[in-house]
């Protein structure tokens, strides 16, 4: 169990209103009700997003996780980056990091071929 | 009557609810194309639109997983995301329980489908829609294909779902069209967010503006996740639009990487004749 369970609780998290509202105003109670480890269930109250994402969490469960706690898209990138500081490689699952020059200097090198008449905006 | 329209394009959420931080030269021109691909299939005047999305976890789990899936409901809630997140309100859209049902039984002759009567639309139908605005006449038809937890079906298998879909529609007496939503290269929700890889994601493309079978179903996932991420599963719906076309070659009328989108966000159908 355990990494299924977290994901578990994440999705009705993102699919139940009424589990939301009870993960607000009775976390340890909506906790309980999972088979966890204790650090998935520190990860999950914190919430720990880097930690989460190292264990193996998709992406697609964890981002909304993330948004649900007001975490704003480009604070979740840094997140996973400094838990994979802080935790090392993820664990599980296929959403590991392989590498990437960033979403800023991905834009300059783009814009920087257009100008140069490399690139068509479409085919 | 024979389907009447076959195209795919992408749904990243980002495509909405980080539209602002997109260069607007390349964005504005991508939803274009996305406005035009709607145009152009209100013009066919289907009596129903089916949206083949990867879906993301917003109605389908680990516990219960199908690699295909059709809706079979009177109306369809989306998207599920928040407003805030996503930028699209909150909505309802008509369903047909009644001609599901009848493509659903006439797929099933072929490929064994999920039906779901309940079926929340997330940014994989909803981005789409947002852009290609079907009239309100028309009755949307969901359906998915497993591209997020393995194990996946294999790429041949969603060929033959494209396949099904394909006689399916040609034997009922409804216009019928069908939109396949997805990204090809990316590796969403990771910190890897906005990789792209360019090159592979043209090759694809050609492959599949070729209607190249052989070629469309020749990578492994192994290849796959190697060099087009995990969003790369999401082939498999292009792949069953492509099947779904019988034959017919592919228009690409937009393909550009758009990194805060995360993906190269592309816009292609299959002209039917």
């Amino acid at each position: 169990m355990s990494l299924y369970g977290v994901q578990k609780l994440i999705w009705q998290l993102n699919r139940d209103p009424r589990q939301r509202a009870r993960f607000g105003t009775e976390r340890d109670a909506v906790l309980d009700e999972y088979e966890l480890s204790v650090e998935e269930r520190a990860a999950l109250s914190k919430p720990d997003i880097g930690l989460l994402y190292v264990m193996g969490v998709n992406g697609q469960l964890l981002m909304h996780y993330a948004a649900l706690h007001n975490i704003e898209w480009l604070d979740y990138l840094q997140r996973m980056r400094d838990g994979l500081t802080a935790h090392g490689p993820v664990r599980a699952g296929v959403y590991a990091a392989t590498g990437y020059e960033g979403i800023a200097a991905h834009d300059a090198r783009l814009a920087a071929e257009r100008q140069g008449g490399g690139r068509a905006a479409g085919l | 009557m024979p389907l009447v329209y076959s195209g795919v394009c992408s749904h990243g959420p980002g495509i909405t609810g980080r539209a602002d931080r997109a260069d607007p030269v390349v964005r504005e021109a991508f939803y274009a194309a996305f406005r035009d691909m709607g145009a152009e299939i209100r013009a066919l005047r289907p009596d129903a639109l089916i949206v083949l999305a990867a879906e993301h976890f917003a109605n389908f789990f680990m516990n219960n997983m199908p690699s295909f899936a059709i809706g079979m409901a009177d109306s369809y809630d989306g998207p599920i995301e928040d407003e805030a997140f996503l930028k699209i309100p909150k909505r309802r859209w008509k369903g047909d329980a009644a001609l599901s049902r009848r493509l659903i039984e006439r797929t099933m002759e072929t490929v064994d489908v999920a039906y779901a009567e309940e079926w929340q639309f997330d940014h994989g139908i909803a981005v789409p829609l947002h852009f290609l605005r079907p009239d309100e006449s028309c009755a949307l038809i969901p359906a998915n294909i497993n591209c997020q937890g393995p194990p996946l079906a294999p790429l041949h298998r969603a060929w033959a779902f494209g396949e099904a879909l394909r006689r399916a529609a040609d034997a009922l007496p409804q216009r019928i069209a069908l939109v396949a939503t997805g990204g090809i290269s990316h590796w969403p929700a990771t910190p890897d967010s906005g990789k792209i890889a360019e090159a592979w994601d043209r090759e694809f493309m050609r492959r599949w503006a070729a209607n190249d079978r052989a070629a469309l179903l020749s990578y492994s996932d192994a290849e796959i996740y190697r060099d087009a991420g995990q969003g790369g599963f999401e082939i498999r719906t292009f792949i069953a639009a492509a099947a779904a076309a019988k034959g017919a070659r592919g228009h690409v009328a937009f393909m550009a990487p758009i990194p805060i989108f995360a993906v190269t966000c592309t816009v292609a159908s299959m002209p039917l004749g």
